[in-house]
């Protein structure tokens, strides 16, 4: 199924080390300055050396941000490249590849490209991905000098002799694609109608950095794991000038509670990590919660359980993020879909975080987090960052009750006061106690704070048009922009979509959107979680699941294979 | 040492939960003592603890306190020294709490050399689970769990400190009160990771580790010993027999951590949130896009 006549997936395939991702960090930005609007993400083995890659480009005439499966043209630089994808491809794919190693499905819309030639021509085999770069060019149409340009910052470390093979590699495969047969050529689309300035180009990890930033964030402890490192390189390369301090702890046991004892002291503290990182965290969770002290917490879903799939997507730990840590206490979830979400939901996670004196998870998945799309710089928001921290005086009491269960929040050495804090149930002052009474005064301090952040939640977004839709189909976190692209195509009335920035706690309005109508969530899992999320907070019934739990992202045409009876009756 | 007040006593009414005769009387007296004539202002203090009966001295102590999770002292203290590097940071904790549970972040806070003092309560038992082995349990001592004795050789915190250059690295006895003051004193005057392993007997659980007992298997160590020779203190941590007390290891030239990272001087509470020139010069810097 091709949505859009008009749209191109490119996919290039290698193994690792041959450098896919050098050629997608060099014709995103050419795509994107020459005003076409671009979608990327990739999938990649849990190894350093070899296997089977692929980064998939789209050119789309309409904004997308939505993987899909069909492949307009394959650019194979590794003997997998038919194995690997076989089931993307069919009889209108476009294939470079060399013939030798490409195998059984060589066809008449294979051209035999000889890219190792090349390469060995402009100085050695480490210059296949640029000879695939400028073919690319080639192929689409695209002028050759903006890779030059490229090539020239990118390589000028390594010396003259570098960017010059790089170059000669450049316009061997440009020369080539150009030859491509007119008939065989894929119609790019027309570049956007925006003039293209204003558009950033970024990653899911570039913008959780630019929310973290924003947020006032100056203080990272982690332990790296995919796919939620990012985060904390991001912060690293940034930590001068934004003054954060960045650690890489022994394990995110000590990583959450460096966190906590840094945020005690009045930083404002984030972790990162990725599902069984944060099973250690639990812990934790459950401290901040006691000790009512703000923390961020960024998980990076990826397939479980244990090890999972290490390098693949998934939205399996909502259940986890929803229940970690032991005992009843206070938390909020986000879930963004977009990179404006990203970027708005760490914002306001740090601001409820600190106002509220509670944990707040973000959850995003490796597919949100490596997929490259563009942002208007205009859509990209601060909120303000409110200092939350009191000077103590001497009758100071960390835990004192107040109306709304929220103690004025002091820090160790900013005034006269004492602040402690205890895991043990405490009175006021922070000592520890084991009076009945005051335990469910404490209790009832922690948890009172639940409705207004229920009140405060961000309202789920409604894609397509809510009024005389019949079925809601409900979605949160990366599966915002598939479902978005899918319910464009099947462009149906009875179908509206509605998408979870947030979900927990669920914002009350959410009832009057869906009740007396037919729902169905979608959602990258094998059981539903947040479909008995909803139930559980709502008591609606959930009529069908859509799930995937196989590693992918859920493509385009599934979603729309998946909802075309309910589109059509 | 006597009994007048200190600028950390707590009201005379507070309750505290430890046995009578307990070595954490003594070894709280100590840490007072010591903080009081060092002249330390209780608001600039942070006494960090995870759990256990000995992490429950910060709850007899006049400080800001941080009475973490069961093993997390360090983490906790390493956060709070990296947002604020004008307080001081003391962490009080047992030997189950340090070196069973929290065993990994021992070492790696030594590795990082933070400036932090680390007083471990060493009873060679766990006392509020009652009486099971700890990781300095003697070989042999019977327990609830460990019916036919301990099989273990016991963890040697002053040779694995060593062994990582730990640069302050002592032992203490509670029973000596004076001596454990003077330690104290020096490793919270120390710029860098301190530590003084405390022993000290648990009445209700050990019964072999007594009073008596540390009182004749201890020894101070000679006049002569070199702190600042690796191999002597290795020697001197490791030898059998009877346990030496005292200044075993010290090394004036490891580099701080908040050093050797940059730490700046303001605290982070009060770091304003990034101008918006700053900001946007970071998203005209973002990677993929022209600048």
């Amino acid at each position: 199924m091709r949505p859009y006549p008009d749209d191109i997936s490119l996919v290039i395939e290698g193994a690792a080390g041959q450098g896919v991702q050098t050629i997608t960090a060099a014709l995103l930005p050419i795509l994107n300055n020459s005003g076409y609007n671009v979608f990327s993400c990739m999938e990649y083995m849990s190894r350093i050396r070899g296997g089977r890659n692929s980064t998939e480009i789209r050119i789309t005439g309409k904004i997308r941000r939505a993987f899909t499966a069909h492949i307009d043209v394959l650019f194979a630089l590794s003997p997998h490249a038919f194995e690997h994808l076989q089931n993307r491809i069919d009889e209108k794919t476009l294939i470079f590849a060399e013939k030798e190693q490409f195998g059984n499905g060589w066809n008449e819309r294979c051209i035999d490209t000889p890219i190792a030639k090349f390469a060995i021509q402009a100085g050695g085999p480490v210059y296949s991905n640029t000879v695939a770069a400028g073919a690319v060019l080639g192929i689409l149409g695209i002028p050759l000098e903006p890779l030059n340009i490229f090539l020239r910052e990118q390589f000028a470390i390594k010396g003259d002799e570098a960017v010059e093979n790089n170059i000669k590699a450049a316009t061997l495969g440009y020369d080539f694609g150009l030859l491509t047969p007119p008939a065989l050529k894929s119609k790019i689309p027309l570049p956007s109608t925006n003039d293209g300035e204003s558009h950033l180009l970024m990653d899911g990890n570039t913008a959780l950095g630019i929310g973290a930033i924003a947020a006032g964030c100056n203080f990272i402890c982690s332990y790296p794991m995919s796919p939620g490192t990012g985060l904390l390189s991001f912060l690293a390369e940034r930590s001068g000038t934004f003054g954060i301090v960045v650690d890489q702890a022994e394990d995110e046991i000590a990583a959450i509670n460096a966190g906590l004892g840094a945020s005690y002291a009045g930083a404002r503290a984030v972790v990162t990590t990725s599902g069984g990182g944060f099973d250690l965290m639990q812990e934790g969770m459950s401290l901040a919660g006691m000790i009512e002290t703000p923390i961020v917490v960024h998980i990076g879903q990826r397939p479980g359980p244990a090890t999972g799939l290490p390098t693949r997507t998934e939205q399996g730990d909502l259940d986890l993020a929803l229940h970690a840590g032991h005992g009843d206490f206070a938390r909020a979830i986000f879930a963004p879909g977009t990179l404006e979400e990203t970027i708005a939901t760490m914002q306001q996670a740090f601001d409820l975080a600190q106002r509220f004196q509670i944990p707040v998870i973000v959850l995003t998945d490796q597919y949100l987090l490596d997929a490259v799309s563009t942002i208007d710089v205009l859509d990209i928001k601060r909120l303000p960052v409110a200092s939350t921290i009191v000077r103590t005086d001497e009758k100071y009491k960390r835990y004192a009750f107040t109306d709304d269960g929220l103690s004025p929040r002091g820090v160790p050495g900013y005034g006269d006061g004492l602040v402690r804090v205890d895991s043990d149930e405490h009175d006021e002052q922070g000592l520890i106690t084991e009076s009945f009474d005051m335990r469910s005064r404490m209790m009832e301090k922690r948890l009172k704070r639940l409705q207004p952040l229920a009140e405060e939640a961000f309202p789920p977004t409604v894609i397509g048009r809510h009024d005389g839709a019949e079925i809601m189909i409900v979605c949160w976190g990366s599966t915002r922009g598939v479902l978005e692209e899918a319910l464009d195509i099947l462009d149906s009335k009875r179908l509206a979509g509605i998408h979870f920035s947030q979900v927990y706690p669920l914002n009350p309005s959410i009832l009057a959107m869906l009740r007396n109508r037919r729902i169905i969530v979608i959602e990258n899992n094998a059981r539903g979680q947040f479909a008995d999320l909803l139930t559980h907070e709502t008591g609606l019934g959930i009529s069908r699941r859509i799930l995937k739990a196989t590693g992918e992202p859920f493509s385009v045409e599934e979603v729309v294979d998946a909802l075309q009876e309910e589109a059509h009756g | 040492m006597d009994n007048r007040q200190n600028r950390f006593d707590m009201p005379s009414d507070t309750d505290v939960a430890w046995c009578p005769g307990c070595g954490n009387h003594m070894l709280l007296k100590a840490v007072k003592g010591a903080l009081d004539e060092l002249g330390i202002d209780p608001g600039s203090l942070v006494m960090v603890s995870g759990i256990g009966q000995a992490a429950k001295a910060p709850q007899y102590m006049k400080v800001n306190m941080f009475n973490g999770l069961h093993g997390r002292a360090l983490p906790a203290a390493f956060g709070i020294r990296l947002s604020n590097r004008e307080l001081v940071v003391v962490v009080e904790s047992g030997d189950g709490d340090m070196y069973g549970e929290g065993g990994n972040h021992f070492l790696h806070a030594i590795r990082r050399n933070f400036d932090v003092t680390l007083i471990v309560h060493d009873n060679m038992v766990y006392g509020l689970t009652k009486g099971q082995a700890s990781p300095t349990t003697q070989r042999c001592m019977k327990t609830p769990v460990q019916v036919g004795g301990v099989i273990l050789e016991p963890f040697n915190p002053l040779a694995v400190a060593i062994a990582l250059d730990a640069p302050f690295v002592a032992r203490a006895y509670a029973g000596d009160v004076k001596q454990t003051i003077s330690l104290i004193k020096k490793a919270i005057s120390f710029k860098g990771f301190a530590l003084v392993d405390v022993f000290q007997p648990c009445v209700v659980f050990n019964k072999l580790n007594t009073w008596q007992w540390f009182k004749e298997n201890t020894y101070s160590i000679a006049a002569d010993h070199d702190p600042t020779d690796r191999m002597a203190a290795i020697k001197l941590a490791t030898a059998t027999g009877k346990f030496p007390l005292g200044m075993l290891y010290r090394n004036d030239n490891r580099a701080l951590y908040e050093d050797l990272a940059g730490i700046g001087e303001k605290p982070l509470h009060q770091q304003q949130a990034p101008d918006e020139k700053d900001f946007r010069a970071m998203l005209d810097s973002i990677p993929m896009n022209n600048h």
